[in-house]
């Protein structure tokens, strides 16, 4: 039982916490990109829609995470080679993204998709509670794991990240030393639009192999909210992500044991657990302050 | 290797203010084109059908004022929020609750029938929506939380709970078990009347006094310097006095208020009840309309009409060209990318330049 509830807690969680990830890396780099959501619509039906056509799910993650890549271009050209305001951007892509994934969906709608089959690790598969949890997997669970402590090592470890961080800190010192400040935050928002897109598809194809319309129903700006509340810190982003996939996965049960509950009320969970996580990691003002890169949102525009 | 380098201009420039969404929108027709001309079609008769077809008639004109009018009211009250620097995301759902508080007197006192029933239900819609704003506002103010982020949590909380409403405790008895409540009295719906052809309820000419109210206000009152000012700099602001804090919950009360208003009369005029789904992304698109009419009241008015006027532009190529609707929506999110996009040129000027000179120029 607890094995069982655990899995469908990581399924819920692995897409907030691959957009979250990237998101956090786009953020330390000094840009805000509110457009996850459209990033991770465009994800999910590019994901599908590659998915169904070649019959291969891995071709359609792939897919998946190109399409993020390319939208999150279009954000990129526009706040850091044309200094365009970054929220009202951000804003302009969630809504493109789900304008066109609908458009370029509307011919999937109802079709069968195929699920991403798990990879199962020989002879870790079976170990007794950790063996299914940790090994039995699909890949991109695994890329998931990967993806905080990848992300979390490169940050702190490396000097490319210690670049990136400068860059998000103070654009201006970060230029003077000589690094190309916009060059990293184009890469950074790449990246951010990868992972964006790889958490798209893994609902298009893993979670729920089926495309609806507006599928991911607001999980982008919940991986929002988690980089908030993770302080900018990927260990915690996991964290926040496991506790969302927790929430939902109650609102399944609840429904499920027919508690006389509106359904409704359920739902809502999720969303007024992420005001309630915001509000409370607002209170304490100076750890946030403290970890907020203090160039996010800025324009730079080099002078020569 | 060629790229774009901006150079900053000495001041604002005027003209580019005023060309700016002209580009904008110029470009928007190109892709458009393109568009067509990708899907197999003619692209000017796709133009055509999408850009000017609909309101060659009076019936289109009649549907471009319905569906302008909601987004021009709401645009009005947001673009107070973005001058002020309060990122209200949320006007959806506050259109929402506004509707659902508005519509208390026909559902739950059906017998209350008589002219005050109208201006009470607007008047209670615009206190729900405003009510409901102030939730992000507060928190923002109390607790620093993101407003973005709350505002648009709630937005989906308020659509669950309309659902909630008609499908349990509202739901009407004579409603084969739909999910709608029961039909609005008379006097609790916003009829049309005949103006020159074209019939047209109350709500729009509210627009239009909205928008010459929100004008005034902005150019020539106190209180439309200190919206400009605190979004500017809260520190210059308040040095002369203004509060920030007041500000967001002003900015936040106002934007709910005129959300829940257009939501209401929506609900007045097109629908006669409230059921699941009672507004296409009013208060979504009405963003794209204060951006793209540049924060400005006369340039929100001629905003919402040009993007009232791709719905229906969706909605004629669907018919004429056999292609989705789905595609206005796309042109939407095209052209507040082209909007924001071209703004660059009133601080900047965009020069292309090889790789070379650019080097030349750094070393």
């Amino acid at each position: 039982m607890l094995e069982a509830i655990i899995l469908t807690v990581i399924t819920a969680a692995t897409p907030l916490l691959l957009a979250a990830t990237g998101e956090l890396v786009v953020e330390k780099s000094g840009v805000l990109n509110l457009g996850v959501e459209g990033m991770m619509v465009m994800g999910a039906v590019a994901g599908f829609a590659v998915t169904v056509s070649t019959g291969s799910p891995l071709l359609g993650i792939v897919g998946g995470a190109v399409a993020g890549v390319l939208t999150s271009l279009i954000f990129a050209f526009v706040t850091l080679t044309l200094v365009a305001n970054q929220v009202a951007s951000g804003l302009a892509l969630t809504l493109f993204g789900l304008g066109l994934s609908g458009l370029m969906g509307e011919s999937f709608v109802g079709q069968p998709g195929i699920k991403l089959q798990s990879l199962d690790i020989p002879g870790l598969t079976t170990l007794p509670f950790v063996g299914k949890i940790l090994f039995g997997q699909d890949i991109l669970v695994y890329l998931s794991f990967a993806a905080v402590f990848g992300v979390a090592w490169f940050l702190n470890r490396t000097r490319a990240g210690l670049i990136l961080r400068a860059v998000g800190d103070n654009h201006a010192s970060a230029h003077a030393l000589g690094y190309s400040v916009i060059g990293v935050r184009y890469v950074a928002v790449m990246f951010g639009g990868a992972m964006a897109g790889l958490g798209g598809a893994y609902l298009s194809v893993a979670y729920t192999p089926l495309w609806v319309e507006n599928m991911t129903a607001g999980r982008g700006w919940i991986a929002l909210a988690l980089v908030v509340f993770a302080s900018w810190m990927p260990w915690r982003a996991a964290i926040g992500a496991y506790l969302f996939g927790a929430v939902t996965v109650l609102q399944f049960h609840a429904q499920a044991l027919g508690i006389g509950f509106p359904s409704q009320f359920l739902a809502m969970l999720p969303y007024l657990a992420t005001v309630i996580v915001l509000v409370a990691i607002s209170g304490n003002r100076r750890a946030t302050l403290f970890n907020t890169p203090s160039s996010l949102g800025k324009s730079f525009v080099p002078d020569r | 290797m060629m790229r774009l380098e901006l150079v900053k201009r000495a001041e604002k420039s005027r003209l580019m203010s005023v060309l700016s969404p002209v580009f904008a929108v110029a470009l928007t027709v190109v892709f458009a084109g393109i568009v067509f001309a990708a899907q197999g079609h003619n692209p000017l008769s796709g133009i055509w059908y999408f850009f000017l077809e609909p309101v060659t008639s009076l019936w289109g004109v009649e549907q471009l004022i319905t569906k302008a009018t909601p987004l021009i009211i709401i645009a009005l009250g947001l673009s107070v929020c973005y001058l002020s620097n309060n990122w209200n995301i949320g006007a959806e759902g506050q259109l929402t609750i506004g509707a659902i508080v508005g519509s208390i007197p026909p559902i739950l006192f059906p017998d209350f029938v008589n002219p005050l029933v109208l201006p009470l239900m607007l008047l209670m819609a615009m206190a729900g929506g405003a009510l409901f704003a102030l939730i992000p506002a507060k928190l923002k103010t109390s607790f620093g939380t993101n407003e973005i982020l709350t505002s648009l949590m709630l937005v989906y909380c308020s659509n669950l709970f309309l659902d909630w409403m008609v499908r349990g405790p509202w739901r009407s008895p004579q409603g084969y078990n739909f999910p709608i409540t029961i039909d609005f009295h008379e006097w609790a719906v916003l009829n049309a009347v005949d103006v020159g052809g074209i019939y047209l309820n109350l709500s729009a000419p509210i627009a239009l006094v909205l928008v010459v109210i929100l004008a005034v206000v902005m150019r020539s009152t106190l209180k439309g310097f200190e919206i400009r000012v605190l979004g500017q700099s809260p520190r210059a602001g308040s040095f002369a006095g203004f509060s920030n804090r007041r500000m967001t919950a002003f900015a936040f009360a106002l934007s709910g208020a005129l959300a829940g208003l257009a939501g209401m009369m929506v609900v007045m005029s097109e629908i006669g009840k409230l059921q699941p789904v009672i507004s296409p992304g009013y208060g979504f698109t009405a963003i794209i309309v204060a951006f793209l009419g540049r924060l400005n009241p006369v340039g929100i008015l001629i905003a919402g009409l040009v993007i009232a006027s791709s719905y229906l532009g969706g909605e004629a190529i669907q018919t004429s060209l056999q292609m989705s609707s789905k595609l206005a929506t796309v042109i939407q999110g095209v052209l507040l990318f082209f909007v924001l996009a071209a703004d660059t040129l009133i601080l900047y000027k965009v020069r292309l330049v090889t790789g070379r000179e650019g080097e030349g120029a750094r070393a």
